[in-house]
């Protein structure tokens, strides 16, 4: 191909050819133990897929196929069309429980300076471009005040929010998100729902576990995982009272009304559990 | 005296740069490890006649390919067999050199070193890796914090974490390897820890803590020297306690200041 004559528009994502993620009787696991067995998949760009689980369901060890950090046990897994890992400067990824040494003497902008290290290689120097996205990434998450401030002064949801800026600032074309909203204030949260609308318009696509229910209806895909694949579809057609029952499978008995029962849809979700009524209707 | 000056200074740049990612990647067991395992290698060139930085660089070699073969093979936490090969190591040096009745004052030379002693052709050795060892960490600075960061974003990015992280265990090494005949297989660890710790402590950000590191280093060999020359104590181990003296006044100093600004109230105001 000739660099002379690049079509207009050329490095967006072509929604047919140039796949974010395609995945078929896909095992995933730790040493060719499979976690999460007959995964098939595929997400567009300018889609969404929310992974929904318990702790332990597989949520985080899918994601981490994905990125390549752990290789697939059984099947295909295919990122743009080649092997995950290998397209690192089209994808972003948010680890959980980031576990960032405190003693690492960093400020808030050179975690998301890091942000552009995937484009710009060992020593190629950082250009305008870099500098706006990065700029443009602390303002989006409202962390811009914070710049100059050391990693280790701010607290849980200003680091939170810190990681979601470099996130931004990647400007990947496949963004991965473990459990993003943990620890995120009510502002934070407001935020993040709109950045990463935002990336979606732009035509990246966007996979994210999350315990939020509320939040996982509104995705085009939701994955419903509990150690096997429980249901694939439209948020509002898969997260039915039954199919949240299967993934949980937590059941709390209320002990002052007997019958009443309850189950909780995530052990911690903003501090709170999230109780649905599913039992019969009690008539006192 | 002046010779001595300039390794000690040499080995102070070379551990600063190489310990703040020591400190920084919870290296501090192997850096230890490193600095004990050239050992018996130090005493096998010794009693075959050869220079005791060839034995010094195949014992920090076995030492990295023996943790590696360990971790692999068995279920063992790597700090279990670093511990192991560390406790191994030491002690085939000592039965080595314990065998040869000569060897005694060779012994001391290698665990506390003779910074009195070093040779132009050991200092010269020395200039050429330090320059080495800087050129590397400059070059590799973007992998290097992506790892301090998460191994995973750095794997993530495009940089292999493997390779990366296998290269700073080199730099460890070879910063261990060129350090003992200033400082002594036993001291090098307490340069490598010392000022890069000091300089974790009140930096916020990855070049101030190295530009710190260096210069504790270079305080804690020049007054170690003087005071080493001053009170006829062993030169190498006087440089290594002034730096550690000099992490033990910074804690206490940020302490205090922690401990004031919360008294007064100011703990909500962020370190400048």
């Amino acid at each position: 191909m000739s660099a002379s004559v690049l079509p207009a528009g050329a490095g967006t994502v072509s929604p047919s050819t140039d796949l974010p993620i395609r995945a078929e009787g896909l095992a995933v696991g730790y040493s060719s133990r499979p976690v999460v067995a007959g995964i098939d998949l595929v997400v567009r760009g300018q889609t969404s897929l929310a992974l929904v689980g318990t702790n332990g369901s597989g949520k985080s060890t899918l994601l981490k196929s994905i990125m390549g950090l752990i290789p697939p046990v059984a099947g295909r897994l295919e990122v743009f069309n080649r092997a995950p890992g290998s397209s690192a400067v089209r994808v972003a990824y948010l680890s959980q429980a980031h576990t960032a040494s405190f003693v690492l003497p960093l400020r808030a902008i050179d975690v998301v300076r890091m942000a552009r290290f995937s484009a710009r290689g060992l020593a190629r120097p950082f250009t305008s471009e870099d500098h706006d996205l990065v700029a443009w990434g602390m303002r989006t998450m409202g962390v811009e005040g914070l710049a100059g401030h050391p990693l280790r002064s701010l607290s849980g949801g200003q680091q939170q929010r810190v990681f979601l800026a470099q996130v931004l600032a990647r400007r990947a074309d496949l963004i991965v998100l473990d459990e993003p909203t943990a620890g995120l204030d009510a502002g934070g949260r407001e935020r993040y729902l709109q950045a990463f609308a935002g990336e979606l318009e732009r035509g990246a696509a966007l996979v994210t576990s999350t315990h939020d229910i509320g939040e996982a209806v509104e995705y085009d895909q939701v994955l419903l995982l509990a150690r096997r694949v429980v249901a694939l579809g439209p948020g509002r057609e898969v997260l039915t009272a039954d199919r949240l029952l299967e993934t949980f499978g937590i059941l709390l008995r209320d002990p002052h009304k007997e019958h009443a029962q309850r189950f909780v849809v995530a052990e911690v979700a903003h501090g709170q559990p999230q109780v649905i009524d599913v039992g019969p209707e009690q008539t006192p | 005296m002046l010779r001595a000056l300039a390794a000690g200074v040499l080995v102070s740049v070379g551990c600063a740069i190489v310990g703040t990612f020591v400190v920084l990647r919870g290296l501090a067991f192997i850096g230890d490890a490193l600095a004990h395992g050239v050992l018996p290698g130090v005493a096998a060139s010794l009693l075959l006649g050869l220079p005791g930085i060839l034995g010094a660089a195949v014992g920090a070699a076995v030492m990295i390919g023996g943790v590696s073969l360990v971790t692999q093979r068995s279920k063992l936490s790597s700090d279990s067999a670093i511990g192991l090969l560390f406790v191994g190591m030491l002690a085939l040096g000592v039965v080595m050199v314990s065998g040869s009745s000569s060897f005694s004052g060779d012994l001391i030379a290698i665990l506390f070193g003779q910074i009195l002693g070093v040779s132009p052709g050991g200092l010269a050795l020395q200039v050429v890796v330090t320059a080495a060892v800087a050129v590397v960490a400059f070059v590799c600075a973007r992998p290097f914090l992506l790892l301090s960061f998460d191994p995973e974003q750095a794997q993530v990015s495009g940089f292999s974490a493997r390779r990366y992280h296998a290269l700073m265990l080199l730099l460890v090494a070879t910063v261990v390897v060129v350090s003992f005949q200033s400082v002594g297989t036993l001291l090098v660890f307490g340069m490598l820890l010392a000022p890069a710790a000091s300089g974790a402590l009140i930096a916020s950000r990855l070049g101030t803590m190295m530009a710190i590191a260096i210069l504790i280093g270079v305080i804690s060999t020049y007054t170690g020297l003087l005071i080493s020359y001053g009170f006829n104590t062993a030169a190498g181990a006087t440089i290594v306690l002034v730096a550690t003296v000099i992490f033990f006044g910074v804690l206490a100093l940020v302490n205090v200041r922690a401990g004031l600004a919360a008294r007064t109230g100011l703990a909500e105001e962020p370190a400048a």
